[in-house]
């Protein structure tokens, strides 16, 4: 049985507590570099979508600009928003990570679906004359 | 909510390692000495606030993606139905939505630049840059605005067809995003202003920031859809 | 002025309605007269209304599942009675308008308002304790949520007395949703409760997430977590990444009733089954958003009462990780007849059936804690073992139906409806009572009256398969679900049967509100004193029952899974000798006035009062800007108070095991 509670008066804001601040100040915050990289970059990835399709360039097909454009959003990913492999970013990713399958499946799963039901409901019709 | 310590500075969110984690690792250290820790003043309450509120945030985020897939999914699977009426063909305009397209780009990157400010605790620079992306977001919105009246003006409403419920709904729903990310940048301001950089606000700040570049991620995706994809 | 709101709203000349009305009317009237004679407004508002205490707003959630179990079941007596006494040629006593709006309210306050917040009731008594936190990462969020809910089921309630509900069903299909086979006000008040308490919901799953990854106690690694707490991550996991689809569906439903967009429409491009197709993306994870914490609950009460660690604790992680993913690629099930092709319908059958294996997995594991275990047979128990025969029949059934060809015969028919209340009924709801029932004393401090929980118990068992296996065999000979009457009398025993089983379910009801009135009678004789009333063995049982409002006065170090259980072997004195200040967020009424901004707003959305919808709008957004912006919202308990409650409590030292 330990001996008469000692109570420990009043503190200051918990903040001046901690003398290891430091360590949940660490934090990415990124630099002037990186922000100037990443928008060269985005600007250029988006011009030159746009003067595929402008110009009705052959290579201008869906499958490139969809490369274009994951292409920019992974620029703003690690350039803007300095998504990194880092201990203090683990959670981030992991989340950006399933978010980004979760997407996939709805994106991919309805078009497939609906477009299978097209195909097997209204094979004479296909969708684009419908009223 | 309670204010935590803070961490400063901006860029994105980062968030210190669980504490958890590093409270078996400080047990780890501690074990040779003394097996006998059941309590530690030190290692308990270390939630620090402020990256709580950054992982919540990006949670949020997250389900806002989400939302936004389902509108992307809705948009791919209708923008064929037409119903006679005009196609995306004949109503987009390229030149103008790359205009608006920089502009919200060039946003993010201001506020990258704000975010920095903010990191060297300059009120100054963080106001002006939080400015110019203001200005820069209203110009991407009035431009939006101005296609969505002349596009009602020609018949193309959204009441017209399938394909232009999705679009307009689509577009719209990122445009009212921009909105809600315009007001709080003004309500922002006029906190850095009265109040300076308290850790609330910095904290406020730094969500902002990654909700802005969020935004120009997802109109990545809905100028590649709907416009690139629509005329090409 | 009042937009399309008339006095003809009111269904004067329904009586049934009427009757249901004023039952209502007067009991809301009985509960508010009580407070104001016994003075106790002012306690109400400041003790449980402002509280941001996840305590408080789990009971509160709780209590509202409870309340809307009995508007539920009473709906489901309506329809057995109706279907017991429409055959051949007789009309039963329910109009068919009317019994489509039961049905629909039914399965909508079932799963919105009763499921659903039972669920989230149990996670937010329990998380935070489970994982040695003081309370959730925003708990000012928490105490919003729970309001829109209330504003969502409020909502609903009112449809019944002023205007009408949705006559759909619980999902409300287009075409039939949209504004020409739906003129009326039904779908709009189905539309706006689900969407305000939608809000509550996600922001829930924000909540928990940033509490379990960010607040436990010092050494609970992901892998010493209770199994329980594993199971609360993966369903606000799934919250987060599937309730948007609802919203989305819900909205574009919205537009084209308000703006006469067409999505939906059968006119103009407008593809209904594309919200068949959204809706069910939501659905489906919904469905486990509501099974998983169950899991997680019999998880915690075989262990304690088998008296053993849990069996393949790391299995039971990878299982309930493994069924969270596959919840996603499994929901076009739910509408294999609507024409996709045999491939399409192949890979979802496919996956329907392989998601069935980890669920197969946490049945061995909880078969295999039992094993050799020293098991008491308390009503916990007792809940856990028929969840366990009852889950499997319905799992067995859901997989059948899994195969397409077999799908196609029994989409759509009763026995749809017997899987789906077999897994519900066995799964979520005796999950729900087995959590009420372990949990009560923690949270309230006395135990529940075991003798009546165990009959409750029965009666719910013997109930759900007498009124639900009769409707396995009529599925089979061809009944459809929402039938307000049928031709074939050779059906009609099989529904009697089913009503009988009904009333069965009525009396364990009955016994269970006895139960609480008893248990609160006698609550002195079933205090619990030590805290830990069943030999428990995580976190939540080393605090005072009922915990302080700060949960601990010192958050202990964890270096096994089981770690109250672990605490006990090594003899840990929980009695403080040093405190500390601790630091609390203050109560805030923020929460409560935005709901009711809110669902004042979404009254006037149904009835296009504008000026009201938009006022309500802005004055929650007022009220959030005033909360965000003040800087008081938080306190510290000061360390001599804590040395005062934690003495007054009177720790006893932990029993040795």
């Amino acid at each position: 049985m330990s001996a008469a509670n000692e109570i420990i008066t009043a503190q200051a804001p918990h903040g001046a507590v901690h003398g290891h601040a430091p360590r949940a100040a660490h934090r990415s915050h990124g630099s002037l570099n990186s922000y100037i990289i990443g928008c060269a970059l985005a600007i250029a990835l988006t011009i030159v979508p746009f003067g595929l399709v402008m110009s009705h360039a052959s290579i201008g097909t869906p499958l490139i600009i969809a490369v274009f454009a994951l292409a920019q959003i992974s620029v703003h990913v690690v350039y803007f928003l300095h998504l990194d492999r880092s201990q203090e970013q683990r959670w981030n990713l992991t989340a950006l990570l399933f978010t980004t399958i979760v997407l996939g499946i709805i994106l991919g799963g309805s078009i497939w679906i609906m477009h299978n039901l097209y195909i097997n409901m209204m094979p004479g019709m296909m969708p684009g004359s419908v009223g | 909510m309670s204010n935590g310590p803070m961490t400063a500075h901006g860029g994105a969110l980062a968030f210190e390692p669980g504490y958890a984690d590093n409270a078996a690792a400080a047990l780890r250290d501690l074990r040779p000495a003394s097996d006998a820790v059941d309590f530690d003043f030190e290692l308990e309450h270390h939630h620090d606030a402020a990256s709580t509120a950054q992982l919540g945030f990006w949670i949020y985020l997250m389900s806002d993606c989400l939302l936004f897939a389902g509108l992307f999914a809705t948009y791919s699977v209708l923008h064929v139905r037409t119903a006679g009426g005009p196609t995306p063909q004949g109503l987009f305009d390229l030149p103008y939505v790359l205009t608006e397209t920089v502009f919200l780009l060039v946003s993010s990157f201001t506020c990258g630049l704000a975010t920095l400010a903010m990191g060297r605790r300059s009120r100054g620079a963080t106001l002006t840059w939080l400015a110019v992306t203001f200005g820069l977001g209203l110009a991407f919105l009035g431009m939006e605005v101005h296609e969505f009246a002349h596009l009602v003006a020609e018949h193309a409403g959204p009441d017209r067809s399938a394909f232009l419920s999705s679009f307009f709904t689509l577009v719209a729903t990122h445009g009212l995003h921009v909105t809600c990310g315009l007001i709080w940048m003004a309500m922002m301001m006029v906190l850095v202003v009265k109040k300076g950089f308290t850790p609330a606000t910095v904290s406020r700040l730094s969500c902002l920031s990654l909700f802005w570049h969020f935004l120009d991620i997802i109109w990545v995706g809905v100028f590649t859809l709907v416009y690139l994809f629509g005329v090409s | 002025m009042l937009g399309k709101l008339t006095l003809a709203a009111i269904p004067y000349q329904n009586p049934i309605v009427m009757g249901a009305v004023a039952f209502m009317v007067i009991v809301a009237m009985a509960v508010l007269g009580t407070v104001t004679v016994l003075g106790k407004w002012q306690y109400l508002w400041a003790e449980w209304l402002t509280s941001v205490d996840h305590k408080k707003i789990g009971a509160m959630y709780i209590i509202l599942a409870g309340v809307m179990l009995l508007r539920g079941f009473a709906d489901a007596i309506m329809m057995r009675a109706q279907q017991a006494l429409a055959y051949g040629g007789h009309a039963g006593y329910l109009p068919p308008e009317h019994f489509d709006q039961v049905f629909s309210a039914h399965g909508v306050i079932m799963i919105f308002f009763m499921a659903m917040p039972f669920m989230i009731g149990l996670m937010n008594c329990v998380l935070p304790l489970q994982i040695g936190a003081r309370d959730v990462a925003f708990p000012f969020l928490n105490s919003l949520s729970l309001w829109l809910t209330v504003a969502g089921a409020l909502l609903v309630n009112i449809s019944l007395a002023i205007g009408n509900f949705a006559r759909t069903g619980w999902l409300a299909y287009p075409p039939l949703s949209e504004l020409h086979f739906s003129p009326g006000v039904g779908v709009d008040y189905y539309i706006w409760a689900l969407q305000i308490s939608g809000i509550g919901t996600t922001l829930t799953g924000v909540n928990f997430i940033a509490t379990i990854l960010k607040m436990r106690a010092p050494g609970m690694t992901l892998m010493r977590m209770p199994v329980f707490t594993w199971t609360a991550l993966c369903t606000n996991i799934l919250i987060v990444a599937a309730f948007p689809i609802l919203t989305v569906s819900l909205a574009l439903l919205t537009l084209d009733r308000y703006l006469g967009m067409h999505f939906f429409t059968n006119s103009l491009g407008g593809d209904p089954m594309m919200y068949i197709n959204l809706i069910w993306i939501w659905g489906h994870p919904e469905v486990y958003i509501l099974i998983l914490p169950a899991f997680g609950v019999f998880s915690e009460i075989i262990a304690t009462f088998s008296g053993k660690r849990l069996f393949g604790y790391t299995s039971m992680v990878f299982a309930t990780m493994a069924i969270a993913l596959l919840s996603f690629v499994v929901w076009l099930h739910h509408f294999f007849t609507m024409g996709s092709g045999a491939d399409v319908n192949a890979f979802f059958g496919i996956m329907t059936m392989v998601i069935a294996v980890p669920t197969g997995v946490k049945i061995f594991n909880w078969l295999f804690t039992m094993y050799r275990g020293r098991v008491r047979f308390e009503s916990p128990m007792l809940w856990s073992i028929g969840f366990m025969i009852t889950f499997a029949i319905g799992g067995m059934s859901g997989v059948l139906m899994a195969v397409p060809p077999a799908d196609f015969v029994l989409h759509n028919s009763l026995f749809l409806v017997a899987h789906f209340h077999n897994v519900i009924i066995g799964g979520v709801v005796f999950g729900a009572m087995a959590g009420l029932t372990y949990w009560f004393p923690k949270v309230f401090g006395f135990r529940l009256n075991e003798r009546l929980g165990q009959a409750a118990f029965w009666c719910w068992l013997i109930g759900f398969y007498v009124a639900f296996m009769p409707l396995y065999a009529l599925g089979l000979m061809g009944a459809t679900r929402r039938m307000d009457h049928y031709e074939n009398p050779a059906w009609h025993p099989l529904f009697v049967t089913a009503a009988v089983g009904a009333g069965i379910i009525f009396c364990g009801i009955v016994l269970q509100l006895t139960q609480i009135v008893v248990s609160i009678a006698q609550r002195e004789r079933t205090r619990d004193l030590t805290g830990d009333p069943w030999q428990g063995r995580t976190l939540e049982w080393a605090t005072a029952s009922p915990p302080p409002a700060y949960n601990f006065a010192r958050i202990p170090v964890v270096r096994d899974r089981d770690a109250f259980w672990d605490m006990k072997q090594r003899g840990v004195d929980m009695r403080a000798s040093v405190y500390r200040p601790i630091h609390m967020p203050r109560n805030t009424g923020t929460g409560f006035v935005m709901a009711v901004c809110l669902g004042l707003a979404a009254f006037a959305m149904v009835w296009h009062i504008w000026w009201l919808a938009i006022g309500g709008f802005a004055a929650a957004m007022v009220a959030l800007i005033r909360h965000a912006l003040d800087d008081d919202r938080d306190y510290y308990v000061e360390a001599e108070e804590v040395r005062r409650t934690e003495t007054l409590r009177g720790r006893t030292q932990l029993r040795s095991v």
